[in-house]
């Protein structure tokens, strides 16, 4: 368990290094996923006790946001001042977002498993 | 005990990390109980009840944010390492993630300029000040990106943080419901629309429905704060003028 959480903050650590070194606008983690990433496709496959420490974060992904979330006390006097256009605006692009991101790869999807089985 | 000294243990304790470190995790297993207890149900969200819990503490005992992150901080750290750890699903879909590659990237652009430009259109028409709309407009994308874009837009990172946390929340909430409503069922778009219009909490959304939902929506999260952090700083000023 120690060895894989020591692979996870090594290649945390190398996108950070990366992101850093090129002047890369996305955070080091989002790179580090992405090296892994490459890294098991070459390895054909993360190793057992990646595979269980990976699962075990991830089962608890919910908690790592509760930190940052609770800063929400921070900005309760802006967030009452201008509720009405921040609470539409949050809640209509999420659900446009929402909306235009599923049905456009469900469609696309869609037309090509239809396609293959003529 | 005299009442004294369990004002002198709080003195102590409450200024110390472990306290609100160990809270921090309390909160949450409290939010995951209930989860379970309500078969899952999306309105029972962890993030948002732990948060909810953590605030009344902190409101009631008057502790600042700053002294409560001291010690949830180390909670914090580990989204770092939890968010390399998605390349172990990912790796899992590789096969189907390839396969898909174009309409992928299709729903990518589309739901990116979607979810930003409409944040911000509706902001700035509805009359939010400048910092705020500047603020909204990445508020789909993965905190540490949108915080980024957000001070390169001059809008505010912290407040783009509560903006990102708030979005999650209601798209982890509502996203399930609202995509079987226009029959989109099937995990991979599901899972590619909550990672990208709610980035990390959709994607814990998506790992509770199922480990290939959570796979394109860890995919979909990745490559929206990729695409949103290089169009979104253009695109806002050209955007800018039609909306005064």
């Amino acid at each position: 368990m120690i060895a894989a959480f020591a692979l996870l903050l090594a290649f945390q650590l190398a996108g950070e290094a990366l992101r850093v070194a090129l002047h890369l606008p996305v955070p080091g983690p989002v790179i580090g996923m992405a090296l892994l990433l490459v890294w098991l496709v070459m390895r054909r496959g993360p190793d057992e006790p990646l595979r269980h420490t990976a699962g075990n974060l991830l089962q608890n992904l919910s908690l790592m946001f509760v930190p940052a979330g609770t800063g929400v006390m921070l900005h309760i006097g802006r967030l009452t001042d201008e509720a009405w256009p921040i609470a539409v605006a949050l809640v209509a692009s999420t659900v446009l977002g929402l909306a235009a991101t599923g049905l456009t790869l469900h469609l696309l999807t869609r037309n090509r498993s239809s396609g293959e089985n003529q | 005990m005299n009442p004294g000294s369990m004002t002198e243990i709080w003195v102590y304790l409450s200024t110390q990390p472990l306290l609100w470190l160990t809270l921090t995790l309390a909160a949450y297993l409290v939010a995951i109980a209930l989860h379970r207890k309500s078969g899952g149900h999306p309105a029972v969200n962890p993030v948002l009840i732990s948060v909810a819990i953590l605030v009344c503490l902190l409101m009631a005992t008057g502790t600042p944010y700053q002294r409560y992150f001291d010690g949830a901080q180390f909670v914090h750290f580990l989204l770092g390492p939890t968010t390399v750890a998605l390349a172990v699903p990912l790796h899992a879909q590789f096969k189907r993630l390839l396969a898909m590659g174009g309409p992928i990237l299709i729903a990518l652009v589309v739901g990116s300029l979607v979810a930003g430009l409409s944040a911000y259109a509706i902001g700035a028409l509805l009359g939010a000040s400048a910092p705020t709309v500047a603020s909204l407009a990445p508020k789909s994308v993965t905190t540490p990106i949108a915080m980024g874009i957000a001070e390169r837009l001059g809008g505010l990172a912290s407040l783009t943080a509560v903006f990102v946390i708030l979005t999650g929340i209601f798209g982890a909430i509502f996203a399930d419901g609202l995509l079987r409503r226009l029959g989109v069922k099937d995990e991979a778009s599901v899972g590619f629309a909550l990672g990208l219009a709610a980035h990390g909490i959709g994607t814990a959304r998506a790992f509770q429905l199922s480990e290939q939902t959570g796979a394109f929506a860890a995919l979909a999260m990745g490559l929206n704060g990729l695409f949103t952090a290089i169009t979104l700083p253009w695109l806002l000023p050209l955007l800018a003028p039609l909306l005064k």
